[in-house]
């Protein structure tokens, strides 16, 4: 894992005589932005230094007082995902939820959750899913409703594709991505059977009175353009203890988190007693998150 | 020979970045949900403005009739969906204690408390709830956490979810042609 790094910076330093000469090419990217090292390696004070970087810029950008967390992974905790699929009615009360909570850009449209609507018929067939549908009202009569977004695999394909190690699966199984560290290459989006990533290909945009002030460095801050995001189980949230937006928005009660280390846990309480399915079980991706039928 | 060493090598990579589940302390199982009866800790039933305490309109000495029928002086509006060929409203509303709901057994239920009540038919709704996989649940994954009553998000006189107005569908990808 540290030998890409170590090439990085090597290469890096190599360049740093062409680096002073193109300095102005590089827009408002620092010195010390440009040379800090991977953030799993940040000293406490450069963490520190980086995350009141972000507040400032936001604060100039936005004109709200905000808050830039770096809260770690808690000790004994492994978090996981259950989403009855027998309730969802496709309302995409999710979708937006999550939209507002995360700072996603408004123009150009970026939304980690997707429903998919699917032909009772046909069962869970993704050839045939729709994501775009549309109706005065839902569930349409003879279809079901799948929301995909991360599943934070277990043994994610995405980290293994990374060339330079920008995403990462953290202790408590919440897989991340340095906005800092990405390099926009898009291999773990070809990577990810499941869609769940999205590019930046334009410059987000986010309307300052909408902006949510309580952020996370490997979460919910604004992001720039030419960097891939996606869902973090709201790691803002879910390490202060609340339960992801998505949850608490569901206005059919299907989604459902918690501590698959805590027996007395709503999602161990799913595996014992439900019948449950993961996408893509043949990829040995083996996702945290799993699809129940609670009827 | 190469082949396989290649194979492995894969194997040995794709395992070097999951982060393994430690079950060393040993794999617990389950939890059951909180007994039924546990008092849990809802917000208060959502009564239509003025309608709560309904022995304000029924008092005590008001004569009881107990027949089924079409109503005509008052509560119009309630169309019974839920099982109305085998219930009517004294099954579950005490004539005796008009501000009180009762079992089956003719213990008397509070509004707060009107799952139990829910709960005598359905059972398994009733468990899943109690164990917050049923409904919708607010607060904290590791503490303190809201319940909502069954009336919160379902009629009681008509329980089945009425559709909904999706939001909008993200755009299409644009296509260069
Ligand atoms: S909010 Fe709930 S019911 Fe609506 S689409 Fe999302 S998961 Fe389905
Ligand atoms: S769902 Fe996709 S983005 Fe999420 S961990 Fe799995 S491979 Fe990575």
């Amino acid at each position: 894992m540290n030998a890409p790094d170590t090439t990085r910076r090597d290469f890096l330093c190599t360049l740093a005589g062409c680096a002073a000469a193109l300095a102005g090419a590089c827009g408002d990217v620092t010195h010390t932005e440009f040379f800090r090292s991977h953030f799993k390696e940040l000293t406490p004070e450069d963490l520190d230094g980086i995350l009141k970087k972000i507040e400032r810029e936001c604060e100039t950008k936005y004109g709200k007082d905000v808050d830039v967390k770096n809260t770690p992974a808690r000790e004994g905790v492994q978090f996981a995902y259950a989403l009855d699929i027998s309730r969802c009615v496709g309302c995409r009360r999710c979708v937006y939820a999550c939209v507002a909570e995360n700072n996603q850009s408004r123009d150009p449209v970026v939304q980690w959750i997707r429903v998919l609507e699917m032909d009772k018929e046909k069962g869970i067939d993704f050839e045939h899913a729709n994501p775009y549908y549309d109706a005065e009202t839902v569930p349409r009569p003879g279809h079901t409703y799948l929301p995909v977004a991360c599943q934070h695999c277990e043994n994610p394909p995405c980290v293994k594709t990374c060339p330079v190690g920008a995403t990462w699966k953290e202790p408590d199984g919440i897989v991340v991505i340095d906005y800092d560290w990405c390099i926009g290459c898009r291999c773990c989006m070809s990577a990810c059977p499941y869609g769940a990533r999205r590019f930046n290909w334009k410059e987000p945009s986010l309307p300052a009175d909408e902006m949510n002030p309580n952020l996370h460095v490997l979460g919910n801050r604004p992001r720039p353009k030419g960097v891939v995001e996606k869902c973090t189980w709201c790691v803002h949230r879910v390490r202060d203890g609340r339960y992801p937006a998505c949850v608490e928005v569901c206005p059919v009660g299907a989604r459902k988190f918690g501590n698959l280390l805590d027996p007395s846990s709503e999602i161990r309480y799913v595996l014992d007693k439900k019948r449950v399915f993961v996408l893509k079980n043949e990829l040995a991706t083996h996702p945290r998150f799993y699809y129940f039928y609670g009827l | 020979m190469l082949a396989l060493a290649l194979a492995l090598a894969a194997w040995a990579c794709g395992h070097g970045n999951a982060h393994e589940l430690d079950l060393s302390a040993g794999w617990v199982p389950a939890a059951d949900a909180p007994a039924a009866g546990t008092k849990l800790h809802t917000p208060p039933p959502p009564f239509s403005e003025g309608i709560f305490p309904c022995s304000e309109c029924h008092e005590p000495d008001m004569p009881v009739n107990t027949k089924r029928r079409e109503l005509s002086m008052a509560h119009q509006e309630i169309v019974l969906k839920h099982d109305a060929e085998h219930r009517w409203c004294l099954d579950c509303h005490d004539a005796t204690d008009r501000d009180s709901l009762h079992l089956a057994s003719g213990e008397k239920v509070p509004f707060e408390e009107s799952y139990r009540l829910c709960g005598q038919c359905h059972g398994d709704k009733y468990r899943d709830w109690r164990a917050g996989v049923h409904g919708r649940r607010s607060g904290q994954w590791d503490g303190e956490k809201e319940y909502l009553l069954c009336v919160h998000c379902h009629n009681s006189h008509a329980p089945k979810f009425a559709p909904i107005k999706p939001l909008p569908p993200p755009p299409k990808p644009e296509r260069t042609p």
